[in-house]
């Protein structure tokens, strides 16, 4: 594939990306031709990805490149400049609780009194209109789905105390569980391994990975640090100089291509067990990246 | 006014104080006024908008102060200009975040003016009656049977709304963003909310007074959140609190021939004092345990990691 992040080359990374993927169904996430223009600016355009169920695509790109507003254009909340938009074969922003989101950053005020599971909850049946009623039949088990979700992040030690409270780590575990409690289809994380620590970041990634391939679960992860994420993904999206390259990472994730992308020398060696190690990254310090070779 | 004396015997108190009409009707007003401006305010509280309500607050002086000028109705002064207030809000509340710099000093600006406005309204009426005070602090004694139907209606209309926009609205309350991604109208509600703080001051301004709806709108629900952090009995514990200390203040104000609002205010001061002062014990009573007990349990990684292998 030619690594090249032209809008020339759109249309040929675009047959890169169906030749790496087993047309098995209808992809789950299709953009095609995407362009996003925000303030009168134009992003990227020209985009082309098909992601299917199960598969786990990271999206990489320099600060400001547009890559939160990728996830906004696919949620239906920054509508896309041009190009036809697919989410589970609907438009964006229509495919409801059927889509789980993390935004990027977020933490909550020291003061908010709502607990961890609240805000879980939320993720659950907060969008209803109504009271819920005290006897309704289905609250048994939404409690336990809750607490299920908790337990699978691993965050049931804090998910009772005020969220406010809780450490950024902790608060990022009970997003992460508010995304996935309503068995999402589609899962849009943006940094969701942001403000975890080295142990937590690959323990988060595994679990997502898991989630994916096991219940085929489509994931688009956005994702300053490729490392954790390295050897759980399927396919890696690229964004800069105004297009995007996507392809599975050994062809993404290579001296050259990265070179190229940052503008500055980057250097991607491979362990003894198939791991690629990313040296020189510009947003990755050099701790992350001694990691994988050691 | 009567001077009777307290007798510690609270049946025979309210056997006394029910036997006046316009003390009924204060207990009535009270009760409702205190249940909706509890329940609005904690969602106030939650999102940090009480500068906001603090505004609308402001302006239910000049809109009562204009009613006794003009001569209508006192509940369409505290209404029409609480809701018109609120409107105004939701329209400089252009930006998706709430509570910006900029529109603080405009709110500000114009909470100012309309302060000016009904300080000039009372001078205007240069009234016998209670001149501003009443209306600034807070007065039981003129509550007509009219006024307590017209808060009652007002109040069950807010408290329907709220119960049926309440779940989307604490989500866009508590997670903006993902409220949004969800379809929930984050704008929508903010405008509507800001609208049902309008009501619910004007409500608690007819009780407390414009300067003093603070005492039943942020206290009740502050002290409440410093009590629980479980939305829904915090949310009750919120009414109950607010309840309490108006029937109390009203009990006290009938007695003691001093202000309400003081009495309303002080009561609900002094339950936030004491659930502040009751949380430290509880934390430090914890701390002690902890320490004396077994070691912080560790739930760490490590165990996500072995689950996710
Ligand atoms: N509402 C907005 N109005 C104007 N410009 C915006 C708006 N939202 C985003 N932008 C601009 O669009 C660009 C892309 O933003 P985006 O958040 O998608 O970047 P990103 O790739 O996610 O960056 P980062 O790695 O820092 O998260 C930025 O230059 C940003 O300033
Ligand atoms: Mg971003």
């Amino acid at each position: 594939m030619n690594p090249v992040v032209a809008k020339a080359a759109e249309s040929e990374t675009g047959s890169g990306v169906a030749l790496d993927v087993t047309p098995t169904s209808e992809p789950v996430l299709c953009l095609c031709g995407a362009a996003a223009r925000v303030g009168g600016r134009t992003l990227w355009s020209g985009v082309d990805l098909e992601v299917q169920a199960g598969e786990f695509v990271a999206v990489l790109g320099p600060n400001g490149v547009g890559k939160s507003t990728l996830v906004k254009v696919l949620l239906g909340i920054v509508p896309a400049a041009e190009g036809e938009i697919r989410v589970l074969g609907r438009r964006p922003g229509e495919a409801g609780s059927r889509v789980g989101y993390l935004p990027q950053r977020r933490s909550f005020d020291p003061d908010l009194r709502i607990r961890g599971v609240d805000v879980v909850r939320m993720g659950l049946d907060g969008d209803r209109w109504g009271v819920p009623l005290p006897w309704a039949r289905n609250r048994r088990a939404q409690q336990r789905r809750v607490d299920e979700v908790i337990e699978l992040v691993g965050a049931s030690a804090y998910a009772h105390r005020p969220i406010g409270q809780c450490s950024g780590g902790e608060q990022q575990r009970l997003l992460i569980a508010q995304a996935l409690v309503r068995r999402p289809e589609v899962l849009l994380l943006d940094e969701p391994l942001d403000s975890l620590d080295l142990p937590n970041q690959s323990a988060v990634a595994a679990l997502i990975g898991r989630i994916c391939h096991e219940e085929n679960v489509a994931v688009v992860m956005v994702a300053h640090d490729v490392n954790p994420i390295l050897h759980h993904l399927d396919r890696v999206v690229y964004i800069a100089e105004g297009g995007a390259v996507c392809g599975p990472p050994s062809e993404v994730v290579n001296s050259e291509t990265l070179t190229r992308l940052y503008r500055t020398p980057v250097e991607v060696l491979s362990t003894q067990d198939g791991r690629l190690v990313v040296v020189g990254q510009p947003e990755a310090p050099a701790v992350h990246t001694n990691r994988h070779a050691g | 006014m009567p001077s009777p004396v307290f007798s510690w015997n609270l049946l025979y108190d309210f056997q006394l104080m029910w036997s006046y009409p316009f003390m009924v009707n204060a207990f009535r007003a009270g009760a409702i006024v205190a249940v909706v401006a509890g329940a609005v305010g904690w969602f106030m509280v939650l999102r940090q908008q009480t500068f906001a309500g603090h505004t609308l607050s402001v302006v239910a002086f000049p809109g009562a102060a204009l009613a006794t000028l003009a001569g209508f109705s006192l509940s369409l002064g505290y209404f029409g200009f609480c809701v018109a207030a609120a409107l105004v809000l939701a329209a400089m509340r252009r930006g998706r975040e709430p509570g910006g710099s900029e529109e603080s000093a405009a709110t500000g600006v114009v909470q100012a003016f309309l302060l000016a406005c009904g300080y000039l309204f009372m001078a205007l009426y240069k009234g016998l009656l209670e001149g501003p005070q009443a209306l600034l602090f807070g007065s039981f004694t003129g509550i007509t049977t009219g006024q307590v139907t017209t808060l009652a209606l007002a109040g069950l209309a807010v408290l329907l709304v709220l119960a049926a926009v309440g779940r989307p609205l604490l989500f866009a309350s508590v997670d903006p963003q993902v409220a949004a991604a969800r379809g929930v109208p984050v704008r929508g509600l903010s405008i509507a909310f800001l609208v049902l703080l309008g009501v619910a001051t004007a409500e608690a301004a007819q009780i407390t007074g414009a300067l003093l709806v603070f005492a039943l709108m942020v206290l009740p629900a502050a002290t409440a959140q410093v009590l629980t952090a479980r939305p829904g009995l915090s949310l009750l514990l919120t009414a109950v609190l607010g309840f309490t200390v108006t029937w109390a203040g009203l009990v006290a104000g009938f007695y003691w021939n001093y202000p309400l609002g003081f009495f309303v205010t002080s009561f609900a001061f002094g339950l936030f004092l004491l659930a502040h002062g009751a949380r430290f014990a509880a934390r430090a009573v914890e701390r002690h345990r902890a320490a004396s007990g077994a070691g912080p349990s560790s739930s760490g990684p490590a165990a996500l990691a072995g689950g996710a292998a």
